[in-house]
């Protein structure tokens, strides 16, 4: 088959590719976000945490030449503006909903601020393995080019899933989430819980954020992120707080995030802009279907800001 | 074992503690709402000024072009005026909200829709006389803004929805619209680079304050927080709002339409937004582009927190402010600094305002008055 033969074929391949490509970062962050959930309390900064993440990603990589290095470094900077959430969160009498949107803007401008030295340089890129040798349809090599970060994201996914079931750490988790009554009586602290529950998701949200400068789009730059992660944060509210279901979920949305360009390739480009706030309409839409005003949403922890 | 956000009562309170009707009553309580946020910026800025140190600036020359760029002269008073009127507005925009315990971070997409709706209005009128054109937008702007937040309360009365997380999702389909009109059906030919809709004509501009740069969108800042201040504090709705706020049960059995209540707080919140974006069309660009989403719905959430959701409070937090970003480009020629280095602060401002609602009723020498 020769090139650019395969026509209309393109668009469902490019959201497939897309689903794979774009879902990555959605998938971290939901992940982080679902442990952060499950301990009781919400962060809403993980939009800033994921700019913060692609930054310091970026940076590293740049400097040191090990872009591998780099998704680390945005692993442990998601980390430590996790653990400020959770201690600014652990005084009397602050709204963990409020220090999410502050912290929101925070990293976005801290973000910004350092990574302003930045935009011009090219640091090296994580590596992507062909998992499309077998096809002389470059549209689907392209597509099979997958990156190790998204196969890491799909073995978390069910065994963060199992860990929630089984361990001692996910049973704390969620008794933390559940009662915090309940775990203090066990004579756990449930703030030290909560601290480190929304350092692993931050670490998990920076981690997001790396793939995003290192690997897709693969560059830094300020418009990097458009509310990815707050997209992701009302990802885990449907995906009902369940590991799995975030999986799937983020593959939707890396789908409808990649229709805007997908379409614009082969030609339709009325409407592009609209194609683009896909990703935030299906979640505004799916919100709408299953929220009830009526009860509490099944899986819903019960100490949860959000859901009261 | 301190009892963080796990009560509700308590969660609630911290986003609307201007429920509380004995503040003007009690000094102490009054002397610790100017002291405490007083406080908290003042360690903000120290630490800003840490930061900058750290690159190797003078935090000293900071402090003073930071003051210079937004009170220094007369020209950057007027600078900082300019920027605080769309800042009052959508503050409003989650003040008014947090009166129901409602936390909306939308006003930033009510701000676009509004300038796109009063922009309609301009352009559909062309040719009538100038004071009906801008009445249209007034009226546009409000009733565009006021829609698009009443979608994220009724969302959240009638399905659940919770309104922090959509009306934040509907900031980014709000500006997906705009540059789909923009770049579509409402695109000016003649703008290339930059596209934009058709200008709204000279004579339709609403124009300044006499003697002064200021334009008039200030005075429907200050007209718009004034009337809150009233609708919130002196009036039946405001007291049902601030019920319903406390206790949503007690509001339930004493009778309250709790649903027209969410609806209508909401309306007038986006409205408010929405004529920040008239303002921002009408006084400022003249017509609807991409320019618009300049951040001024974001840093109201700031302005409204910091102003413990008061709407008297926000009139000089707005001013503050808009120094601040007033500053922002003396900050850049003189100090070298990113122009981030704004959103850096606001972010520390933001961070230490939330950290000093712990203190409140807990230091010692207020203690005996309040």
């Amino acid at each position: 088959m020769a090139d650019g033969s395969i026509g209309l074929w393109t668009v469902p391949l490019a959201v497939l590719g897309g689903a794979i490509r774009v879902s990555t970062p959605f998938l971290f962050v939901s992940l982080g976000e679902c442990i952060t959930e499950r301990s009781g309390r919400i962060n809403l900064g993980l939009e800033g945490t994921l700019v913060m993440g692609a930054m310091s990603a970026y940076g590293i990589s740049y400097l040191t030449g090990s872009p591998w290095l780099g998704v680390l470094a945005a692993g442990i900077t998601g980390a430590l503006l996790g653990a400020l959430h959770a201690g600014i969160c652990s005084l009397p009498r602050v709204n963990d909903i409020a220090v999410g949107i502050a912290l929101m803007l925070f990293g976005t401008g801290l973000a910004f601020y350092l990574g302003k030295p930045l935009i011009e340089p090219t640091a090296p890129r994580l590596p992507a393995i062909d998992f499309g040798w077998w096809s002389d349809i470059p549209q689907l090599r392209a597509v099979l080019r997958i990156n190790v970060m998204f196969l890491i994201g799909v073995a978390l996914a069910p065994i963060l899933y199992w860990a929630f079931r089984t361990t001692r750490w996910g049973l704390l988790i969620r008794t933390a989430g559940e009662s915090s009554d309940a775990a203090r009586a066990m004579g756990y602290s449930v703030l030290l819980i909560r601290l480190r529950a929304t350092m692993v998701g931050g670490f998990l949200a920076g981690i997001g954020g790396s793939f995003l400068s290192l690997f897709y789009p693969g560059s830094w730059n300020e418009g990097l992120s458009s509310g990815q992660g707050i997209t992701a944060v009302a990802l885990v509210i449907f995906a009902r707080w369940d590991p799995l279901l975030c999986l799937w979920a983020s593959l939707a949305f890396g789908g409808a995030a990649a229709l805007g360009p997908a379409l614009q390739s082969v030609g339709v480009t009325s409407g592009y802009h609209l194609f683009n706030a896909a990703p935030y309409i299906l979640t505004l839409a799916i919100m709408i279907i299953t929220c009830s005003p009526k009860r509490t949403l099944t899986g819903a922890p019960a100490e949860l800001s959000i859901t009261r | 074992m301190t009892a963080e956000a796990a009560d509700p009562a308590e969660a609630v309170g911290t986003v609307a503690p201007a429920a509380d009707p004995g503040i003007l009553q009690r000094h102490g309580g009054a002397i610790e709402y100017v002291l405490i946020p007083g406080a908290a910026l003042a360690g903000a800025l120290a630490v800003f000024g840490i930061f900058v140190a750290m690159f190797g600036k003078n935090p000293l020359d900071l402090y003073f072009y930071m003051y210079y760029g937004a009170f220094g002269t007369w020209f950057s008073w007027q600078n900082t005026l300019t920027r605080a009127a769309p800042l009052i507005l959508t503050a409003l925009c989650t003040a008014l909200p947090a009166q129901l315990g409602m936390v909306i971070i939308g006003g930033e997409g009510a701000l676009l829709i509004g300038a796109l709706s009063a922009t309609s209005a301009a352009l559909a009128l062309q040719g009538l006389p100038p004071l009906i054109v801008q009445i249209a937008m007034v009226i546009g702007g409000v009733i565009g803004g006021g829609l698009w937040i009443m979608l994220a309360g009724a969302l959240r009365q009638y399905r659940g929805v919770n309104e922090t997380i959509s009306s934040l999702l509907l900031v980014y389909i709000a500006l997906a619209v705009l540059n789909h009109l923009v770049e579509g059906a409402m695109r000016d030919p003649a703008s290339l680079n930059k596209p934009s809709t058709r200008e709204i004509g000279a004579a339709n501009m609403i124009g300044s304050i006499p003697g002064t740069d200021v334009h008039w969108g200030l005075v429907f800042g200050l007209i718009a927080a004034v009337a809150a201040y009233i609708l919130i504090y002196h009036t039946v709705f405001g007291f049902a709002a601030r019920v319903a706020g406390g206790n949503i049960r007690a509001a339930r059995i004493v009778g309250l339409g709790v649903s027209k209540l969410i609806l209508t707080i909401c309306f007038l919140a986006g409205g408010a937004a929405g004529l920040a974006g008239m303002v921002e069309v009408a006084a400022v660009q003249g017509r609807a582009n991409a320019n618009l989403a300049a951040g001024y719905g974001f840093t109201g959430i700031l302005v409204a927190f910091l102003a413990r959701q008061n709407p008297l409070a926000i009139i000089p937090v707005a001013i503050l402010l808009g120094g601040i970003s007033a500053s922002g480009g003396l900050l850049q020629r003189r100090l070298g600094l990113p122009d981030a280095s704004v959103l850096v602060l606001q972010g520390i401002i933001f961070v230490f305002v939330l950290g000093s609602d712990a203190l409140y009723g807990r230091i010692g020498f207020l203690k005996g008055k309040s």
